[in-house]
């Protein structure tokens, strides 16, 4: 079991193959359809204006601003979780296991290279553009346990902070502090991805079941 | 006199979301000692075990996907639906307050989270029907819940036989490759294991109702022609051929159970419909005959 500690630096990332068990420990960010899109089109493609900020919050430059700190060398965390304490805002993750992280294809690439990320996490593996941009920036690609929910959410020590509440709580970026989370290589650094092999094998077997 | 349900029925929400049935547990345990031993395949295993007995113990969600919530209600006559679905919205926002469920209802047009699990009519799902006459049984309420996450709904799918891209022409052969090209194109995005509710028939709208129902039956549960028994048990060993695994990592367990129903359909159409349901398979039912409740 490798145990990595965010910042995680490019060097790190390059000894790491698919199959290699994990646990991460330090300061991510959740984030899933709407921030990547939103990530996406203000900051990388610069498709929409940036929203200033309004009802004392932070404006969108302001938060980039402290994301560009808090990804470099960090992970984005496909979750939506389940928060306790929103009255109060003394939040609280109770359930935080990983969602699908296929719906980010269109962005993820980018999204790693532009913040110089070290991966993200979620679950059900993702494409050929994805799989580039982990060659590339480097990162990999980390899978946790899908429905792994309340466990998962016991690695989360504390939320520091949260950006884009407007989003709800789903997708919401959430920056927490995790300690010994637990997830698989399953996309690395060198062109491996584990779900393009058993994706393929398992098409082999369709293929010789339909012939029965 | 029908009871207020609304407390009655925040416990059904709270059980559904944070303990799951006896009969999934069992077979995710027996699933352990299929897989290789030390395997990720088996880790993965091992953690889901982990994660049902640690949910189970603090009273949380066990998956923060909560899922679309889907209550099938059978009432004694007479008795107003409308307040029922009033009591059973009143008892969701409630369980979404008390962190059961996480905030899920979100508007398409307006992109707006709605808060509180509640949006317009569809948001939550409630089907009712009524029962019988109470001399013949039907003096007593049942409300099942069944708590079906976006991963696993993402990968359900309905082929429309003859399809001629997967060879499957309109009788049970041709159901079985429709099931099996599924299954191998969901590879573990619905978070395999999973469990498979199969409807044969209906039109496009009914065939997902049912094939959604017939996952509220038990593990084992087996249709009662032999013949549909049998391509059941089929398909899941088929379906287990293909090495996808537990959450795709590749293994033995892919699929725990297929129920599949047969329905009637216009002569024109031939439905296949299939919803894959995630190894988080929440689903409970409450019955309520005058003062006595009891959850199962």
């Amino acid at each position: 079991m490798r145990e990595l500690t965010i910042p995680v630096s490019a060097a790190t990332i390059r000894e790491l193959h698919i199959g290699d068990p994990v646990l991460l420990t330090g300061i991510m960010v959740t984030g899933r359809d709407t921030a990547h899109k939103w990530l996406e089109e203000t900051f990388i493609k610069k498709i929409k204006a940036p929203a200033p900020a309004k009802d004392g919050g932070r404006s969108d430059e302001e938060i980039y601003a402290e994301l560009k700190k808090i990804l470099a060398g960090s992970f984005i965390y496909h979750c939506g979780p389940v928060v306790a304490g929103l009255d109060t805002k003394q939040y609280r993750f109770v359930a935080a296991g990983p969602t699908t992280s296929i719906r980010e294809e269109p962005f993820q690439a980018d999204v790693m290279k532009h913040f110089d990320m070290r991966g993200v996490i979620g679950k059900g593996g993702m494409g050929p553009r994805t799989l580039q941009g982990c060659k590339d920036t480097p990162a990999v690609y980390l899978h946790a346990i899908g429905g792994a929910a309340s466990l998962i959410a016991q690695t989360v020590k504390r939320v520091v902070g949260v950006y884009k509440y407007e989003f709800g709580v789903p997708e919401a970026m959430w920056v927490i502090e995790v300690e010994k989370f637990p997830a698989v290589v399953t996309m690395d650094s060198h062109g491996q991805s584990q779900h393009t092999a058993i994706f393929d094998n398992s098409k082999k077997v369709l293929e010789k079941l339909f012939k029965e | 006199m029908q009871p207020d349900i609304t407390e009655k029925v925040l416990e059904l929400i709270r059980r559904t979301s944070t303990d799951i049935p006896p009969d999934v547990e069992a077979s995710l345990r027996q699933a352990i000692g299929d897989e290789e031993k030390g395997s990720a395949a088996q880790g993965a295993l091992e953690t889901i075990l982990s994660n049902i007995e640690l949910s189970r113990k603090n009273g949380t969600p066990i998956c923060q996907d909560t899922g679309t919530p889907i209550f099938r209600v059978r009432h004694p006559e007479g008795w107003s639906t409308r307040k029922m679905r009033e009591q059973i919205r009143a008892a969701l926002a409630q369980a979404t307050k008390l962190s059961y469920m996480r905030p899920n209802a979100v508007d398409s047009l307006t992109e707006k989270n709605s808060g509180n699990n509640l949006g317009g009519e569809e948001f939550p799902t409630i089907h009712f029907e009524e029962e019988e006459a109470a001399e013949q049984g039907g003096g007593r309420l049942v409300v099942e819940l069944m708590l079906k996450g976006g991963g696993c709904e993402n990968v359900g799918a309905q082929y429309s036989l003859p399809d001629e891209s997967i060879g499957a022409g309109r009788d049970l052969a041709g159901v079985r490759r429709a099931v099996l090209d599924a299954v191998q194109k969901a590879q573990g995005l619905g978070c395999a294991p999973g469990i498979l509710g199969v409807s044969i028939g209906g039109d496009r709208g009914s065939g997902y109702v049912a094939s959604k129902a017939a996952l509220y039956t038990t593990i084992g549960t087996r249709n009662a022609d032999p013949e549909v028994a049998a391509m059941e048990e089929r398909l899941t060993k088929e379906a287990n051929s293909m090495g996808i695994g537990p959450m795709g990592f590749g293994g033995k367990t892919t699929i725990i159970d297929t129920k599949i129903v047969g329905m009637h359909r216009l002569p024109a159409s031939y439905f296949v419909t299939i919803s894959y349901m995630c190894w988080a398979y929440r689903r409970r039912r409450m019955i309520l005959e005058g003062d006595r409740v009891e959850y199962k």
